[in-house]
């Protein structure tokens, strides 16, 4: 009945060969068996008739003592949202949500288990609230049951400090309702002065509208606009001019022209304006702040790091939080975990993968009695270790406190609004106070409401909602094709780059894959690479999982006195012939120097040298292409982590040795950013770890690149799906489209500024040539952004 | 004409109730979370079928009753 290509019923991937048969269903692993054995006891099948394959594929988990730290007190108390009486109520960020099954399946979370009383998804921000009765199950017996439903929720070190607020997104919505309210019933009582014509409204009923009116709008400048007025407020007093200052001088000169003609009775107002231009920016702030929740583009080590680590105390293993861990410690390793602080290795075999914190794609090797830097994952048995230094002293953590001063958020001053805004401003009121002074000769008493006249006038709505239009549209079309920035201010300084810096391990590379081929005198044959396999998977080493991996369609052998040298490889009998693979070495080949960084695991049966496995690093689909476009506009330079191993390799791709740059430590990096910035270049870097951080957050944009986005990555600017890596070009060349576009609707809106102007200046802007002329220009710019951006995302995808 | 000052005053009564309404919905967290609703809605209720489906039969050992 095994038949090939069956798909696993949980979660949809190939079963393979032998797929496991439960209740005469094909499952992939024993995993996704025991999800399925888990729901189907809780008569939760209609988790699988939802959609055709809702699971997510996850390993096999064993826990053990993975979670025991849930069970401290401290850490309790610190995760919880709150806890009253019995019921506890905690909010886990699962990556791992994505389709309706998942919303469906962690909201019946109490068919799974009576001790749950509640569970809600957010699906946008991948969070489940749960509440459920610590009596009836532990958090730890909560996150177990998560874990082994494959939806292992993400705890760091970050979730201890505390729960970042969202209030600020419910603030906007309140002055947005605010505005929108009073903007609504101002209209209200303003038409029947539209549309009365010669005679008029009935004073006493116009005396009523206006005073109505006055009270609506007291909020809308108290409450709704106060960001703005604050704002220009700030940055004039450092002598800064920034957008805000035009928003707030047409905001207050609205508010006050309308104020003293309702008070003097001398007119109706343009308190519909007034609080229909603060509605309409309010609602262009909300459509550029709505970005993507549940991706964090300011991370730190913290979110890498766990909360808690096993410490052995006399001979016991005891849980105990990193940031308590002191000098002389001892603590315990085991296989995939993180080493969170410097230590010294005094038990096992250490075999760290630091591919994530310096770039190294060879696991490195330490024996008894070396120091172990933070920041690496152990591969391989577990291992102890005692503690050189606290966490907050570690070499991890000082890089990232040295290098960075914590995350600094980049200059946004002196971009393109804020100088448009400058100059407009100087025009503006130096056009206001000549038209004031002509009309003092003119006729003196109207001078100063002709004065008002002007500054509302030229109040620069349009101008205003344009940015936020094209760069808050802009960013939806980057999300849809697989680019997810952090902020609109991204766009502008992307349009800038004129160099691109490429990381390569897992940047340029793919992180999970390896070209794989065999040197020798002759191919070994089928039964002496069964042999090979058979006797790669006793190993932990990177390249023995990976030649496993590579073999794994292969029959396995028992494999008999297997011995293993640390740092050099490993043998073993199998059917009494003597299997040797490891280093050059080990196995006795002859190598020169420059072979020796190359990765290769060199093999020899029964004493006899065959040959070696070279595993290289697959670089990504479309990097030929991508660099060739690239080329043509900017300068393309390589900072790696790595050795040297393949840079004849990488010679053809970036030409010259001089853009290349190798064995570079994260501090490097940074100074190599600092150093192009200093020749006046725009940087834009592109990593994908750790090791990147420093260079991501000193380039003018940063920009990672993850085969899962909800994962870990360093600080930046805007995440990139790893499969859209060969659409870079393309996303530079749409940033600059963008910035065309703003800059053609800002010559739109001066359009409209000038036509008002017109009647500004001539004494005839009456309350309705206003009401008329501001939305009418707004609804313009926001159509004309709107589509022309979509258009320009349209002819760069056929190009 | 008078009775204009009366209608108006009681529609803005009206109006600042919705007002308030608004303000307590986004306050209730009604509007964090504008997507998993959606979804939500279209959830059967929670009975569990007698039957289950052809597709997926009852296993043997099932013992949580």
């Amino acid at each position: 009945m095994a038949k090939e290509n069956q798909k696993c019923i949980h979660c949809g991937e190939d079963c393979g060969k032998y797929p496991i048969i439960w209740d005469d269903k094909p499952f992939c692993c024993n995993g996704c068996k025991t999800v399925y054995q888990l729901l189907n006891e809780n008569k939760l099948y209609t988790y699988y008739e939802m959609e055709k394959s809702p699971g997510v594929r996850v390993d096999e988990h064993e826990f053990g003592t993975k979670f025991a730290y849930l069970e401290e007190e401290e850490i309790k108390a610190k995760l919880l949202e709150f806890k009253d009486g019995d019921y506890s109520k905690i909010t886990l960020y699962i990556p791992a949500i994505h389709c309706s099954s998942c919303i469906w399946l962690l909201e019946h979370l109490n068919t799974l288990n009576k001790g749950i009383t509640h569970s809600i998804v957010n699906f946008v921000k991948k969070e489940v609230s749960v509440t459920f009765k610590e009596e009836e199950i532990s958090l730890r017996q909560l996150v177990e049951l998560l874990a082994s439903i494959h939806y292992t929720p993400m705890i760091t070190l970050d979730n201890m400090d505390g729960k970042s607020a969202k209030k600020e997104d419910r603030k906007l919505l309140f002055k947005l309702g605010v505005a929108g309210f009073v903007f609504g019933n101002i209209m209200m009582l303003s038409f029947p002065d539209y549309l009365a014509g010669e005679q008029g409204v009935e004073p006493a009923l116009q005396r009523f509208f206006n005073f109505l009116n006055l009270i609506l709008a007291l909020p809308v400048l108290l409450y709704s606009a106060r960001d703005y007025l604050l704002s220009a407020y700030k940055n004039l007093i450092h002598g800064v001019i920034n957008t805000d200052l035009p928003i707030s001088i047409g905001i207050v000169a609205l508010f006050s022209q309308s104020a003293y003609e309702i008070l003097s009775n001398s007119g109706t107002g343009y308190m519909d304006s007034f609080s229909g231009f603060v509605f309409f920016l309010l609602i262009g702030k909300w459509y550029q702040n709505k970005t993507y929740q549940a991706l964090a583009f300011d991370r730190d080590y913290k979110s890498y790091f766990p909360i808690a680590i096993t410490k052995i105390v006399d001979e016991k293993e005891e849980i105990t939080q990193i940031k308590d861990l002191e000098e002389g410690d001892r603590i315990l390793v085991r296989h995939h975990e993180l080493i969170p602080v410097d230590a010294t290795l005094v038990k096992g075999i250490a075999n760290i993968d630091y591919s994530f914190v310096t770039g190294e794609s060879n696991a490195v090797n330490k024996l008894v009695g070396e120091p172990v830097y933070a920041g690496g994952k152990q591969m391989g048995a577990a291992i102890e270790m005692t503690v050189n230094k606290s966490v907050d002293q570690s070499s991890l953590t000082k890089l990232w406190n040295q290098t960075e001063g914590g995350i600094v958020p980049k200059k946004t001053l002196n971009n393109m609004v804020d100088r448009t805004s400058k100059w407009f401003t100087i025009i503006v009121i130096s056009l206001a106070l000549i038209t004031m002074l002509v009309w003092f000769f003119i006729d003196p008493p109207r001078a100063i409401s002709i004065f008002t006249a002007v500054l509302i006038v030229a109040c620069p709505c349009a101008l205003a909602l344009s940015i936020p239009f094209t760069y808050g549209n802009s960013m939806r079309i980057y999300g849809k094709r697989g680019f997810y920035i952090k902020n609109s201010q991204v766009i502008e300084n992307l349009s800038k780059v004129d160099t691109v810096v490429f990381d390569k391990t897992g940047t340029i590379t793919q992180s999970n894959a390896l070209d794989i081929n065999f040197n020798g005198k002759e191919e070994p044959n089928r039964e002496q690479l069964s042999f090979i396999k058979s006797l790669a998977r006793q190993s932990t080493h990177p390249l023995s999982v990976s030649l496993y991996q590579h073999l794994s369609n292969l029959d396995s052998h028992y494999v008999e006195s297997y011995k293993e040298v640390a740092g050099k490889g490993v043998e073993g009998y199998i059917n009494q012939v003597k299997i040797k693979i490891g280093s050059a070495l080990y196995v006795g080949a002859q190598v020169n120097q420059e072979e020796e960084f190359m990765s290769r695991v060199y093999v020899s049966i029964d004493e006899d040298y065959l040959g070696f496995f070279s595993l290289e690093n697959k670089y990504r689909d479309g990097l030929t292409t991508l660099i060739k476009q690239l080329k043509k506009k900017y300068e393309v330079h390589l900072i790696s982590g790595d050795n040297e191993g393949e840079r004849n390799k990488l010679l053809q791709w970036f030409g010259e040795n001089k853009f290349m740059h190798f064995n570079q430590k994260p501090a490097d990096k940074f100074e190599y950013i600092k150093q192009l910035q200093a020749q006046g270049k725009n940087v834009l870097m592109i990593g994908d770890g750790l090791n990147d951080a420093g260079a991501l957050n000193k380039s003018n944009v940063g920009i990672t690149i993850a085969d899962d986005i909800y994962n870990f990555s360093p600080a930046c600017d805007g995440i990139m799906e790893s499969g859209k890596f060969k659409s870079l070009y393309r996303f530079i060349r749409f940033s600059k489209s963008s910035i065309r576009v703003v800059k053609f609707s800002f010559l739109i809106s001066l359009l409209y500024n000038t036509i008002g102007l017109g009647f500004a200046v001539n004494g005839l802007l009456t309350p309705i040539v206003a009401a008329i002329l501001m939305p009418v220009s707004s609804v313009t710019v926001v159509v004309f952004v709107t589509l022309a951006t979509n258009i320009s995302a349209l002819i760069s995808d056929n190009k | 004409m008078t009775i204009l000052f009366v209608l108006i005053t009681a529609s803005s009564f009206v109006a600042v109730i919705f007002l308030i309404a608004f303000i307590w919905s986004v306050k209730t967290g009604q509007f964090d979370d504008s997507y998993t609703p959606s979804v939500r809605a279209l959830f059967d209720d929670d009975t569990i079928p007698e039957n289950p489906s052809p597709e997926i039969k009852e296993s043997s050992n099932n013992e949580n009753e």
